[in-house]
């Protein structure tokens, strides 16, 4: 059984919202901050989050980015409505991407944003449904130090 | 040995750097630098306190800069920012600059100044 959840909070991401893309990650790595965790579990989480962010920015119309602190870990998950993703494999791979060139030519589309996830979490899960959606979860580990109460 | 770091206000004096945001917190060291126009490699290989050079001008820079805690985006190739980007950038406290240089020429001069990657 999962122990008890000491911290929670979600933020609404805007399919298509390129200006403000970034800005929840922000505020979670604040609030992270602010809660004392060690600073490279920091940095990993933050750079997963905005990589998250982003692909429900770029490739969904909405998505909820939740974050679960408890004593032992940190649960992030991002959940959205949109196309979904059909080979996950595939979209794992680096510098796979189906980025049009528009957005290409705003810096996104590198095809390294779910390998950055991956190689920054602790567990990376993924799944997805074509047409429907796709939830990712991020797990990173705690030690006890790092929640002050 | 710990070697003292440039001061990006030394930067900006040096190579001729013009500023585009408000004129603070440019009395940060710099800890190294890092070139990119791909926002997801920025995000997995620049560092805190990283020079950013870039020809990106659009908005979603700032988020990228803020997240990384780097110490300022220089835009290359006499690009401007975009409006948003600088307004963005003023409301997070980050210093962008630009250069007519291209990355080659600025990367160089950076170098010379004894900021490495
Ligand atoms: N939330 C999502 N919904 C639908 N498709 C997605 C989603 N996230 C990723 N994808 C698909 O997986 C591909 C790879 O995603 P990834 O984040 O690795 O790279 P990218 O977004 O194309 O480029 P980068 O992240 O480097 O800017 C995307 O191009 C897209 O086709
Ligand atoms: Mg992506």
């Amino acid at each position: 059984m999962d122990s008890e959840v000491v911290f929670k909070q979600e933020f609404e991401i805007n399919g298509g919202d390129f200006v403000n893309a970034g800005e929840s990650a922000s505020k979670l790595k604040n609030i992270l901050k602010e809660i004392g965790i060690d600073t490279d579990i920091i940095r990993r989480l933050a750079i997963a989050a905005y990589e998250a962010e982003v692909n429900v920015v770029t490739y969904a119309r909405h998505g909820i980015m939740r974050i679960l602190i408890y004593p032992e870990k940190i649960l992030l998950t991002v959940e959205d409505e949109g196309q979904g993703i059909k080979d996950i494999d595939l979209a794992m791979q680096p510098g796979y991407s189906t980025a049009t060139d528009e957005i290409r030519e705003m810096g996104f589309g590198a095809g390294l944003g779910l390998p950055n996830m991956k190689k920054n979490a602790d567990i990376f899960n993924i799944s997805s449904t074509v047409d429907k959606g796709t939830k990712l979860e991020i797990t990173m580990n705690l030690n006890d130090k790092n929640v002050r109460d | 040995m710990p070697e003292e770091k440039i001061k990006l206000s030394e930067v900006i004096k040096q190579l001729n750097l013009k500023i585009e945001c408000r004129e603070q917190f440019l009395d940060k060291e710099i800890q190294g630098g890092y070139v990119s126009d791909l926002l997801s490699d920025v995000m997995a290989n620049c560092k805190e306190g990283y020079i950013w050079i870039t020809l990106q001008g659009h908005p979603n820079i700032v988020a990228v800069a803020v997240l990384k805690e780097v110490a300022g985006i220089v835009i290359i190739n006499n690009r401007k920012p975009e409006e948003e980007t600088i307004k963005k950038a003023e409301a997070e406290k980050l210093p962008i600059m630009t250069s007519s240089l291209t990355a080659f020429e600025l990367v160089g001069k950076l170098y010379e100044l004894g900021i490495s990657g």
